[in-house]
């Protein structure tokens, strides 16, 4: 018999635990041909703002060891945009939308892009970007992101779950000393679920140049190199909160998928790979099955947290 | 046009000269719709190290096969040249807008059409393929398939300038010949052809009165000794197609401005998808950043904001 796939997160039903993280799959057209997009568990859009942005300048990626950085600094359409265009393309796939946002300003525009995207029924859930390290880059390295401070997150969490019914997943910054405490407040204040890690903040220089890689000096660190950290994070959140986690960073098979489910994810999320593989998250709902039925379990949900310490 | 991600085999690989190679990967699916100016993506090593995958022009392409040249010049390029003929490459391809060559001066007019290889009526214009260094690589598809449309004129109309540091680096003047391409060559230290920039020879043969070079349309009117041409142009029709370093196709976009000579520009950024999806690789253009990947890596010069 077939292993059971499907996992809840919030009020939210996923045929299988692999979905695609915020950003490294666009808005899903690109991918169109290079994988059957209907198998994916989940397709989690590229951050949008209210309002268009431009983003950083260029160059706003580069490769390090085992990993890559990028600025993009969230270019994206703005919201109407997104509503008119991409979310019908991308609600043609049949494959769950959930709609990551971020404010360019205050906690206000959380709540009117989660007031906008509640009526919409083609939105299967909301993810709160509150951890992306690259709208205040490396000259104003002091404002803090809304990750970064507890109290901040729960606030924001909380005035966002007033206006939306929607599954609301929180995606946190590994740019923290305590996760927990951060993962904590993001529950107290009402989310369904939590997403870690979003990129750590990192740098690399041209020493031929003696100029930064990234255009605006420091990027987000994503890929292999930063999956040990996520790993270890997604287990410490796991011992502290109820909510179901989705465990991504350096995701780009299925053994290290299996690791974040368990160290305790409840799902898991394909970033980076994709741009190296189109096919990763496929091949890991496969690999993950037959894992499943070589060890004779019969449930996935049986192997979430089931790390044995 | 379908992107597709296959296992290429390899068919030959080998150095060519100094520190540039060429390989040739057997991918019927990829090769028959690919076109001069689109380029692939290929996966070095199957681990995290090269991780990303690496752009590369086709440099050729039949109906089986896809040829590239590249020049060693890090960890990925160097590992793709200890790669062994029969063993497989993950490509992905192929990829982004190529050259306009159907009716070029629509790119300037901002009404970009989508280019069929080989079709169409003949082009009585001239063209002007300007390559700088490694920039080269695209632009030689791009003189196959010029040269294979009907009219039998239009092989004396392609000139090709080739620039490189010294005589080492210079690539592809046997090939270009063959198809018939006027050849001129610029080397920095003037080690070979004309001493200086490329963009430098094409301002010279754009300007010049003396009526042994090729470029002779500079006599259209009657321009007196020294005098210089306001519109080269005047009742040809001229194309610039141009690929290399980014200062020289800064050039190229003054050139083209100062000359009202339409020029199509191949960009190079770096890259992490290479399908449009991360945002990473965009330039400035006048409206808005665009995706070298996607909307590119050929643009309008026009269109792009150097600076
Ligand atoms: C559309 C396009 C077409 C290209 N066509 C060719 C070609 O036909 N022949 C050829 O020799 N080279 C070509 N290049 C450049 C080629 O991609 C780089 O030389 C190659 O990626 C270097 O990899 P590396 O690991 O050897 O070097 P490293 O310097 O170690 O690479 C480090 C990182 O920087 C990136 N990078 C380095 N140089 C470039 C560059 N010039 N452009 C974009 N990314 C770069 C690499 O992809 C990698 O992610 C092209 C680039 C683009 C964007
Ligand atoms: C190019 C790029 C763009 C990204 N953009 C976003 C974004 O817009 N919103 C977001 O929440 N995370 C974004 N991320 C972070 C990823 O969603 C993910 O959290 C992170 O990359 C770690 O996973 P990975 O190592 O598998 O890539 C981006 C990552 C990359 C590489
Ligand atoms: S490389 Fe990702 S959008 Fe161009």
């Amino acid at each position: 018999m077939s292993p059971r796939l499907n996992i809840k997160i919030g009020r939210l039903e996923l045929k299988n635990p692999v979905m695609v993280a915020s950003g490294t799959f666009g808005y899903g057209e690109e991918f169109k041909g290079l994988l059957d997009l209907k198998k994916l568990g989940a397709i989690v859009t590229k951050t949008i703002t209210l309002n268009p942005r431009q983003g950083n300048p260029a160059p706003r990626t580069c490769e390090t060891p085992a990993g890559m950085l990028n600025s993009i600094g969230l270019e994206n359409p703005g919201l109407e945009k997104f509503i008119t265009e991409k979310l019908p393309v991308l609600n043609k796939t049949g494959v769950p939308v959930i709609v990551s946002i971020a404010s360019e300003g205050g906690r206000e525009e959380f709540v009117e892009l989660a007031a906008g995207l509640d009526r919409l029924k083609e939105v299967a859930a909301v993810e709160l970007n509150i951890s992306c390290p690259n709208i205040i880059h490396g000259n104003k390295a002091r404002a803090k992101l809304i990750a970064q401070d507890a109290q901040a997150t729960y606030e924001t969490v909380k005035a966002v779950r007033k206006v939306t019914r929607k599954t609301l997943i929180t995606k946190l910054s590994p740019n923290v000393t305590d996760i927990s405490e951060i993962a904590l407040a993001a529950e107290r204040g009402g989310s369904d679920a939590l997403s870690l890690i979003n990129t750590l903040v990192g740098m690399s220089i041209d020493v031929k140049t003696r100029k930064p890689k990234i255009a605006v000096a420091t990027g987000g660190l994503s890929g292999p190199a930063v999956r040990p950290i996520a790993v270890r994070m997604v287990w410490e959140v796991y011992k502290q909160v109820k909510i179901p986690i989705i465990g991504m960073g350096g995701i780009m098979d299925t053994a290290s998928a299996l690791e974040f489910i368990l160290a305790g994810a409840s799902a898991i999320s394909v970033g980076t790979a994709n741009f190296v593989n189109p096919k990763a998250a496929i091949e890991i709902i496969a690999g993950i099955k037959e894992y499943l039925i070589k060890n004779k379990i019969s449930d996935i949900r049986r192997l979430i947290g089931s790390l044995k310490i | 046009m379908k992107i597709l991600q296959c296992k290429a085999k390899i068919v030959s690989s080998r150095r060519i000269q100094g520190d540039y190679y060429k390989i040739v990967l057997a991918s019927p699916e990829i090769a028959a719709g690919a076109l001069p100016g689109q380029f692939i993506s290929v996966k070095i090593d199957g681990d995290y190290q090269p991780l990303l995958r690496r752009p590369f022009s086709i440099h050729r392409a039949n109906k089986r096969e896809l040829e590239i040249l590249y020049a060693v010049v890090g960890e990925g390029t160097r590992l793709l040249s200890q790669k062994k003929p029969g063993k497989h490459l993950d490509v992905i391809g192929p990829l982004g807008n190529g050259f306009d060559y159907e009716r070029p001066l629509d790119v300037a007019r901002g009404r970009r059409s989508t280019p069929r290889r080989c079709s169409g009526q003949a082009n009585d214009g001239r063209l002007i393929l300007v390559a700088g260094g490694m920039g080269v690589a695209p632009l030689l598809f791009l003189a196959e398939q010029l040269v294979c449309r009907p009219s039998s004129v239009v092989r004396k109309n392609i000139l090709v300038l080739l620039g490189a540091k010294n005589k080492k680096e210079v690539l592809c003047v046997k090939e270009f010949k063959k198809l018939g391409c006027e050849v001129k060559i610029s080397t920095d230290n003037g080690s070979m052809g004309f001493k200086g920039k490329v963009t430098d020879l094409l301002k010279i043969l754009l300007t010049t009165n003396d009526p042994s070079t090729w470029f002779d349309f500079a006599h259209h009117g009657s321009l007196g000794a020294g005098e210089r041409p306001l519109d080269v142009t005047r009742g040809r029709r001229t194309t610039i197609y141009a690929c290399g370093p980014r200062p020289m196709l800064r050039a190229i976009s003054h050139i083209s401005l100062k000359y009202n000579i339409p020029a199509q520009i191949s960009l190079e950024e770096h890259m992490s998808c290479a399908i449009g999806a991360c945002m990473g690789c965009v330039v400035g253009t006048l409206q808005g950043f665009k995706r070298v990947c996607k909307e590119g890596p050929v643009f309008a010069a026009d269109e792009i904001i150097f600076w």
